[in-house]
């Protein structure tokens, strides 16, 4: 299944756009085009309302970003997750690493602010 | 790019690119660019991989493994880029078929990897199985890349645990859990806030190895529900957590699920310790099904009578060969597996005795089993906790194999204790034994009182309320005409038989399971609640509900309202024993450095009555320099009046300036049943005795 990816700036923030089922089929596209955008001391929201579906190796990429941006010293917030797979990542354990916004603008004003 | 030469292929088969792999660690491993696959068989004569896609009934591809890649009885293979979140894999095994041999080989199934770490086909619990399906328990492969950040086994010392079994469904599947994910290890850590508030710092879970709830499943004669292996003491695969109890089992990520609870009862001061079976498999006997095992090594795993038919020294059919070397060798990868990968913190060992028998079921004195677990390196700090007996005969509570780290479940302290309660004669030698934890089983061999797991219920026969409520098991929802489970429970209905509208009967029965709750957690050795006992759970007088999914087993939260006194009584017992190192002594008293003591009393001070028409006892717990130079720590004293009428109890001298408070006293209703530590109520300064009510027990402290 494939996925789409968008990328954009605003106030200086880059804001990827996924839309699709991120799963062990896609999830290493997706690894491979964000991975170069994170930047030293930079920050990146992940706008992933058009998500349907993530697997286990999903929910790995989005973990391995976040790692790469904090390597960086960089900040990462997801926005727009879906109910049932924010759930799963409460459950799993996922969630507590990132910082989870309802919508892009939120997520702005929570890295501006930090 | 991957540099390493052997991260490329060798050899392809149907498009699929493969090279040798590595026969350890057995199991699948995922490897650079691929997956390593590696099974052990002494007598197999050839080996083939079938994947699947996940869920499809017929196999994507059959790869037979090249004789060339196995390894001594090892067959190991590399297949690369396979998109491992969508394959499921078994094997298919050629050999001898040769009962009286003992070897069952059957190349037309589909066999599950012992070492699957995760296993499809069960992924909800309870949904009916596709019963045509060649493959119906399916080994997936799993990321180990779990985050722990600073978790770790807690290592906290097995005299300060207090132990709560519970079953990992019937914890929170109930309606009035109120849990996002009834019924499953989610709704298990979202319960967390009420195990802290109980205070129990150790949870014991029935098994959660996969297993087949749908072995046996049949309806029920009488209501035409589903009974199911519900219990599960059966298991299917040792390395992979029951996906139908993780809330995202239908997406393949119970192992996630579980290292995700484990981390946060750790995080919240809570051990956990998993109920294992080694004893026998899924596989029942020669007319069970072939899952793994026995297509695998029948003659290796399993003990086989002269004639290749299965020993059942469990009563479920078979029985594992632990002290086969390669049997043994899986058994302690399993558990080196769970305390690493899992960071479990311990192991009870369902019908442990099993594990000393020699192939041929013969109990060996040094079983190199139990004696490898007991030094393993990696498992150094995990309790080990054995149920020492079996269902072929073999009780070995006092004596089990112990290597100075084996605790055992007491079974004899569950009897005499219930013996004690209901009034039998005869007890109160016994009862001290008990009290301070079973020197006579634990203390000539030097094994401590921490080798006695006291337990005066289980998950096996009947809880607390139901002790008090019956004089006889009814276990006709079974479905066997009332025959199965144990008879001996020891039990007393306090006058009627079940559920009776009588306050009289009703208020005792709560006395009783208050005495009982006291006594538990007074006694030196390692106290274990059953779930819900703490809130008068009942199963209907039902003592072996095995085969239910409904709430003769589920855990009924608005118990918690109705019985909120008996919760508020077991909290702060807890709280009184983590109070009080004396109750939680590492040594037994008198055989030790320990510089404290165990004193007598009885009705008469300094005097107890140890005749078999006795139904008291009382104790004091002191230490020898207790207010003496300075040392002000308090002295503890319990009364045990089994006797129907009250009986004044004459109190011992405390030191000077020390006076009596009363902590517990069940003959009195909440909330003057128990006090919270440290807000005890003084007695009158020169009150020298205290009537202790019929069937009732009293606790006093005695501090400056």
């Amino acid at each position: 299944m494939a996925i789409q990816v968008e990328v954009s700036t605003r106030n200086g923030i880059t804001v990827v756009t996924v839309a699709g089922e991120i799963d062990g089929g896609s999830a290493p596209g997706l690894q491979s085009q964000v991975l170069p955008l994170l930047q030293q001391n930079g920050a990146l929201i992940l706008d992933l309302a058009g998500v349907t579906y993530m697997s286990s190796a999903g929910l790995r990429v989005l973990l391995l970003l976040y790692r790469q941006a904090v390597a960086r010293n960089g900040r990462v917030a997801l926005a727009g997750v879906a109910e049932t797979i924010k759930d799963t990542m409460a459950v799993t354990g996922f969630l507590k690493f990132f910082t989870v916004a309802g919508t892009v603008d939120e997520a702005l004003t929570t890295l501006q602010q930090a | 790019m991957d540099t390493r030469i052997d991260f490329y292929p060798t050899h392809e088969h149907q498009g699929y690119k493969l090279r040798p792999g590595r026969p350890v660690p057995f199991g699948a491993t995922l490897v650079p660019g691929g997956v390593n696959f590696a099974i052990c068989s002494r007598y197999a004569t050839s080996c083939t991989l079938v994947l699947f896609e996940k869920g499809a009934s017929t196999p994507l591809v059959e790869i037979p493994i090249p004789e060339v890649f196995r390894i001594g009885n090892a067959w190991c293979v590399v297949v690369f880029d396979l998109d491992y979140e969508r394959i499921e894999y078994g094997y298919r095994m050629e050999g001898p078929w040769d009962p009286r041999a003992g070897h069952r080989f059957d190349a037309s199934k589909i066999l599950l990897d012992p070492y699957a770490k995760a296993i499809g086909g069960r992924d909800v619990w309870g949904q009916p199985p596709d019963w045509s399906d060649p493959y119906p328990h399916r080994a997936r492969l799993i990321f180990e890349d779990f985050d722990w950040e600073d978790d770790r086994p807690l290592e906290t010392p097995l005299a300060d645990l207090v132990i709560y079994e519970l079953h990992a469904r019937s914890f929170t599947r109930h309606s009035s859990a109120s849990v996002k994910h009834p019924g499953t290890y989610a709704g298990l850590m979202a319960k967390i806030p009420y195990l802290k508030e109980l205070g129990v710092n150790c949870v014991e879970l029935m098994p959660i190895f996969e297993f087949d709830e749908f072995e046996n499943s049949r309806p029920n004669p009488v209501t035409g529900e589903t009974m199911y292996n519900y219990w599960g003491y059966s298991t299917v695969g040792f390395f992979a957590p029951k996906a139908g109890y993780a809330a995202t089992g239908p997406l393949g990520m119970q192992v996630d699920e579980f290292k995700n609870l484990v981390k946060e009862l750790h995080r919240n001061g809570i051990e956990i310790i998993l109920d294992v079976v080694f004893n026998h498999t899924a596989e029942g006997n020669e007319h069970g099904p072939t899952l793994s095992f026995r297509g695998i090594d029948n003659q290796t795993y399993y003990m086989l009578t002269p004639e290749g038919y299965y020993f059942n020294f469990s009563g479920c059919g078979n029985t594992l060969n632990c002290n086969n070397p390669v049997v043994r060798m899986m058994v302690l990868d399993c558990l080196r597996y769970w305390a690493a990968e899992y960071h479990i913190d311990g192991f009870r060992f369902d019908l442990a005795a099993i594990l000393g028998r020699d192939p041929w079921g013969a109990p060996m004195p040094n079983p190199p089993l139990l004696e490898s677990l007991a030094f393993d390196p990696i498992l150094a700090k995990c309790k080990l906790i054995a149920e020492a007996w079996d269902a072929g005969g073999l009780y070995q509570v006092g004596s089990f194999p112990a290597y100075g780290r084996w605790a055992e479940w007491n079974g004899k302290y569950r009897d005499d204790i219930r013996r004690f309660l209901k009034g039998d004669e005869g007890m109160v030698p016994a009862l001290a034994q008990r009290l301070q934890g079973s020197p006579d089983l634990y203390g000539w061999n030097r094994r401590g009182p921490t080798a006695s797991i006291n337990f005066i219920t289980c998950h096996d026969g009947f809880t607390l309320y139901d002790l008090f409520a019956y004089n006889h098991k009814h276990n006709e929802a079974n479905g066997e005409q009332n025959r199965d489970g144990g008879d001996d429970n020891h039990s007393w209905n306090c006058g009627v038989e079940g559920e009776t509208d009588n306050p009289d009967v009703n208020a005792l029965r709560q006395r009783m399971i208050k005495n009982a709750l006291a006594i538990l957690l007074m006694s030196h050795g390692v106290p274990m609640i059953l779930m819900g006992d703490e809130v008068g759970r009942t199963q209907r007088g039902n003592n072996n509900t095995y085969c239910h999914d409904n709430d003769l087993n589920w855990f009924d939260w608005s118990l918690l309202e109705r019985n909120a006194d008996l919760f508020h009584f077991a909290r702060q017992m807890i709280a009184f024993r983590k109070t009080h190192p004396l109750l939680r002594a590492r040594e037994h008293l008198g055989m030790s450095t320990a510089q404290a003591d165990f004193i007598w009393h009885g009705v008469h001070a300094w005097n107890a009555d140890w005749s078999p028409g006795s139904r008291t006892l009382a104790f004091m717990l002191r230490e020898r320099q207790a207010g003496q130079g300075g040392n002000t720590n308090p002295v503890l004293y319990m009364a045990l009046n089994a006797y129907w009428d009250a009986l004044p109890f004459h109190l011992p001298e405390l030191p000077i300036n020390y006076r009596w408070h009363l902590f517990a006293n069940t003959a009195l209703s909440s909330p003057h049943d128990i006090y919270e530590p440290g807000h005890e109520i003084p007695l009158e300064p020169y009150q020298d005795s205290f009537l202790v009510g019929g069937r009732a027990v009293v606790v006093l402290v005695g501090r400056p």
